[in-house]
Parts: structure tokens; C-alpha cells; sequence
């Protein structure tokens, strides 16, 4: 299934990763996995959480540019080439992944990729036997606070 | 030198007297031929009769850039369409330029002025100058072009960009004069002083106008150069460069009183200040033919010396200028003002008009940075979309405003919010 992503646009200004950090922590939403891009003016923070509709509302609470994207996350066992033989599959269907992160997850890595035709990539790699996961495989349960 | 001797050194009666008749004629002129502002007369009372002389002219309405927009096209023009031999055009404060129009004899008054300028400056019929300044719609390429000729000089029409070959071709054509913006003779003054070529340049003089300059860069562009540099004024509303200029002892710029009537008037009250009181400076074109008008409010802050100059001439002396009194910002000898820059974001659907402008100078040339706040509904997680929103948002500016800019992305509500009106523009030149 489709899982949300939660995206917020960042200034290249001092501290501002931190305030988003911080908006989060203090609403109980956990971060899964993160990525961030970056350009000379701004920044791109795209997040696996365990809340994302939260996160967003908090966010925009707070004057942040945030949104929720719609990304592909599977499983990838950790073998030689099993990315590899995922994106064959995408390719060969025409699908185009715009951007792509990895993170860990227990025995195997999982990667959230942005897709130009989101439910295509599904179809197309659960057939391919990866596991394509649920939102309650990534939005982790509320884990323990620092 | 003077190109026109008796004209210059004319005594202040001789003047008063010279305008006051010009002026009486020109209200008369104006008031058959113009219907805005024989409208405005009547309203105001006033016929061409109560006009005597010089003592009068407080009577008489203000002129507007406004008043030229209200009338776009040629509303305010005061001659038959076939007498019409140029037209030129500035920024206006929105979508539609300011149009100005000359009679051929506007023109020759108008090289006139500048080689009275261009003589003043030490150059004469031997000299070649070297035009910079962009050719087209704007008067400063062809404004001083038509001087340099009248003068009698060669005119190397070179217009403006590409400084490797302004550089080389100055060289070769052995260039005496500069016609061009002050920051831009800065940047071509900075790469003949890096390619080492000072010694090739046969430059002595640079005429430089269209943007505010201060002292301090006259004198280091005449040191790198080993120059003369001047300062030349005008606008294309009164008629463009040459309106007045600086003569080599360098205490105001004399402005062309035989043509233009300045007064400087308190920029709340709109009544006239005294001698060197600072205030917005209003010029009245006593022989315009084509664009007459009456106490044209230039918006530009300065003060006026009426003794006599060192120079010998007696024409009245216009300092540099402070400032504006409204919000129009010279950019690369550009008029911006910050309303064109709403109206071109107006243009990109995906963007709501919350902007920053931030002109700066980096070396002597000037930058401008528009801010621009990432709306929720035009934001995208990917940088690819951003990206070309930024292009997007940079080629409508270029169009509208005629320079390029740095369009920046930040975040929403980041752009401060005052009470009353937004500050739309922060100008950290030092000027």
C-alpha cells in the first residue's frame, strides 16, 4: 500500500532542522527514517514518522511549509543485488523513481522511493516477491523517549 | 571650455528674464494644445494669461509620472502626431513604460545639453567616445550618442554587455571618452586594471550617469583609470541624460536653466524651499515641444546653489542626490519599482505576491535578490519542481523589470509582515 511521507521545506538557516526535530519530539511523533536534500537556498526533509498527519498539523502550527507525499516503501533483504533486481523491475515498467532513501529495519533494510506511478510500483513489486509494506509495518509503534 | 558661452554664463537677470518669456509662452501653448492641462487650468482658475512670468510659475499645477501613465500613450503630447521625430521609454510603476516624444527640434536641444556636458568635461571634435549605455527605449545610449555627434566627436556606438570586447575595441579605436552607468564604468575600470591594459587605453575622460554614485567612487574610478569622471543627470521625462552635469570642479551639477526650470519644493507641503534647503526637485521644460510639462515632480532628493560657479557658469548647481521620495530603486541604471515586481508574480499562478527585494552591491555591480515565500499549495518534496518554479519565477521578473534577479525560496510567513505598509525592499548599497 501506499504510505505517507512527511515532507517539510527548510530555510538554510541556522537551527531550523533542529526546530522541526523539536516540534516533533514534543508531540510524541517519532521519526522512522529521514532523508535531506539540499540546495544552495534551502532544504528538503523528507521523514518516515510514526504520526505523519500529526506531524504535519504541528508543523503548520508552527509556520512550516509541510506536507504529506505519497511513497512506495519494501523490504530489501540483505543480499547482493536485491535492490538492484527491484529497480529492474520498476524500469522495465516504465516507472520512474524520482527519489529513493534506505533505512534499517530489524534483519532486513527497507527503502522508501518516490514513485512516478505509485500504485504500478506495487502491483509490479509485490509480484516481483518483495514485501511492500504496510503503514503499520513503517509508522513504528511510540517507542521510548530520550 | 563651453559649447555655448553666452547661454552659460548668461547673468541671473538675463536668465529670469530668458525663462520667465518661455515660460509665458509655453503656458500658452500648452494650454491650447494639451487638453489635461488646459482641464486642470480651469479647474485650478487659472488661465494663460495669469501667467506673467517667472513669479508666476508657483501657480501652476504639478506633473505626475502618474499623470504621463493616465496618458499612455501620448495623452500629453502638445504637437501634431507628424511632428513627433523620437520616442523613448522608462519603466513605469506598472505593467505599461512611461512613453516621452521629441520634435526634431527636441532633439537638437537635447544634444545640445549633452555636448554642452561633454565640452565642459574637456572633450571636443577630436575626441571619440566610447557610448556604453544601452541603446534602445532608454535614453542613455542614444542620448548621448546624438551629444557626441552634435559635438562633432566620433561616436562609437558600442551599447552595453560583453566587457571583454568594450575592453579590446576601446583599446583599438583609441577611445577618449566613456559614456556609460557608474557601476558598469567600475566593472570595465576593474577588468582593463586586471588585463593590465591601463597603459593602453587612451581614456580621459568618463561621462557617467542613469544611477546614484557617490565621491568616493568618482575618485577611485579616476585613479584606477587615470581619468576625469563626471557625473551626468536627467530623466527621460524631462528628456533624458544631459539635463544637467557636473563641470570639473565637481560642487553640483548645473542644469540646463535655459531649458528647465528646477525648483525644490518640501516633499510633505509642496511648497518651494529656500537656496540649498534639501527637497524634492520639480522641473518645468520651457522649450519641450512634443512633452511639455509643468513642474514635473522628479521624485529625486536634492538641494540647488544659485552663485555663480568657479567654472564661470551661472547656471544653478543641483546637488547630488540623497534619495527618493518614492519607492522606485535604480538597479544597473534600471528604474525598478517594486510594484512591477508584484505584478510579474501576480503572473505565476503558483505563487502568492509575498516578496523581499534585496539590492546589494558586490565589486560595483549591483544585485537583486526577490525572496519569495513557498506557498503550501505550490510546494513540492521534490527539488526538481522547486527548481523550476525558481526559473519560472526568474524569467516573468527578467521580462517585467528588464534586469535579471536571484529568485530565493524561503519558508512561509518568514517575510516580516508591518503594520501598514509590507517592507517590500531592503537596498544595502552604500550610497
Amino acid at each position: 500500500m501506499i504510505v505517507k511521507q512527511l515532507s517539510v521545506f527548510l530555510e538554510n538557516k541556522l537551527g531550523r532542522l533542529h526546530e522541526v526535530l523539536e516540534i516533533l519530539a514534543d508531540n510524541d511523533v517519532n521519526i522512522v527514517a529521514l532523508s535531506l536534500a539540499d540546495s544552495s537556498d534551502y532544504g528538503m526533509l523528507r521523514m518516515m514518522v510514526s504520526d505523519p498527519e500529526k506531524g504535519r498539523e504541528k508543523l503548520r502550527e508552527n509556520e512550516f511549509a509541510a506536507k504529506l507525499t505519497e511513497v512506495v516503501c519494501i523490504g530489501v533483504s540483505h543480499a547482493v543485488g536485491s535492490l538492484g533486481k527491484a529497480m529492474g523491475k520498476l524500469a522495465d515498467a516504465g516507472i520512474d523513481v524520482e527519489y529513493m532513501y534506505a533505512f534499517a529495519n530489524g534483519d532486513q533494510a527497507a527503502a522508501v522511493m518516490k514513485c512516478s506511478d505509485p500504485e504500478g510500483a506495487i502491483e509490479i513489486l509485490t509480484k516481483g516477491g518483495f514485501q511492500v509494506y504496510q503503514e503499520k509495518d513503517v509508522y513504528l509503534k511510540q517507542v521510548g523517549k530520550e | 571650455m563651453m559649447w555655448n558661452e553666452p547661454k552659460e554664463c548668461m547673468s541671473r537677470d538675463e536668465l529670469s528674464h530668458l525663462q520667465g518669456a518661455r515660460l509665458v509662452k509655453m503656458v500658452e501653448r500648452v494650454y491650447h494644445n494639451v487638453p489635461f492641462y488646459r482641464k486642470k487650468m480651469q479647474m485650478m482658475g487659472l488661465e494663460p494669461g495669469d501667467i506673467k512670468g517667472l513669479e508666476d510659475l508657483v501657480k501652476l499645477p504639478f506633473t505626475t509620472k502618474d499623470d504621463l501613465r493616465d496618458n499612455y500613450p501620448f495623452g500629453l503630447v502638445a504637437v501634431p502626431e507628424e511632428q513627433i521625430n523620437r520616442i523613448h521609454a522608462s519603466s513605469g510603476t506598472t505593467g505599461k513604460p512611461t512613453v516621452v516624444a521629441y520634435t526634431r527640434h527636441d532633439l537638437s536641444v537635447w544634444s545640445e545639453c549633452v555636448a554642452r556636458g561633454l565640452t565642459m568635461a574637456g572633450l571636443g571634435r577630436s575626441d571619440r567616445v566610447h557610448v556604453a549605455y544601452g541603446y534602445g527605449l532608454f535614453t542613455g545610449g542614444l542620448g548621448l550618442h546624438d551629444g557626441a555627434a552634435y559635438l562633432g566627436a566620433t561616436v562609437i556606438p558600442m551599447s552595453s554587455g560583453n566587457t571583454k570586447k568594450q575592453i579590446t575595441l576601446m583599446e583599438d579605436f583609441g577611445a577618449t571618452a566613456l559614456a556609460c552607468t557608474p557601476s558598469y564604468a567600475m566593472h570595465l575600470a576593474e577588468a582593463v586594471v586586471e588585463a593590465g591594459r591601463v597603459p593602453h587605453i587612451k581614456l580621459k575622460a568618463a561621462i557617467c550617469g542613469a544611477e546614484p554614485w557617490t565621491d568616493a567612487m568618482r575618485d577611485t574610478l579616476e585613479q584606477m583609470l587615470n581619468i576625469k569622471a563626471y557625473d551626468i543627470y536627467g530623466l527621460s521625462e524631462i528628456m533624458g541624460p544631459g539635463v544637467a552635469q557636473d563641470c570639473p570642479y565637481h560642487k553640483g551639477l548645473h542644469i540646463w536653466e535655459d531649458h528647465f526650470i528646477p525648483e525644490i519644493l518640501n516633499p510633505d507641503t509642496l511648497e518651494p524651499v529656500g537656496p540649498g534647503e534639501r527637497g524634492e526637485l520639480a522641473i518645468t521644460t520651457v522649450t519641450k515641444e512634443a512633452l511639455p510639462l509643468f513642474r514635473y515632480r522628479t521624485k529625486d532628493l536634492t538641494s540647488i546653489e544659485y552663485s555663480k560657479c568657479e567654472c564661470g557658469r551661472t547656471h544653478a548647481r543641483i546637488a547630488r542626490f540623497t534619495g527618493r521620495t518614492d519607492d522606485m530603486l535604480i538597479i544597473r541604471g534600471v528604474n525598478v519599482f517594486p510594484s512591477q515586481v508584484e505584478a510579474a508574480l501576480l503572473e505565476v499562478d503558483e505563487v502568492l505576491p509575498n516578496y523581499l527585494m534585496t539590492v546589494d552591491r558586490q565589486g560595483n555591480l549591483d544585485t537583486l535578490e526577490i525572496q519569495v515565500e513557498v506557498e503550501e499549495r505550490f510546494f513540492s518534496d521534490q527539488m526538481n519542481q522547486l527548481q523550476s518554479l525558481t526559473r519560472k519565477i526568474e524569467h516573468v521578473i527578467k521580462q517585467a523589470l528588464g534586469i535579471a534577479a536571484q529568485v530565493k525560496l524561503v519558508e512561509p510567513k518568514s517575510i516580516e509582515r508591518s503594520e501598514g505598509k509590507a517592507k517590500r525592499v531592503i537596498d544595502k548599497r552604500k550610497l
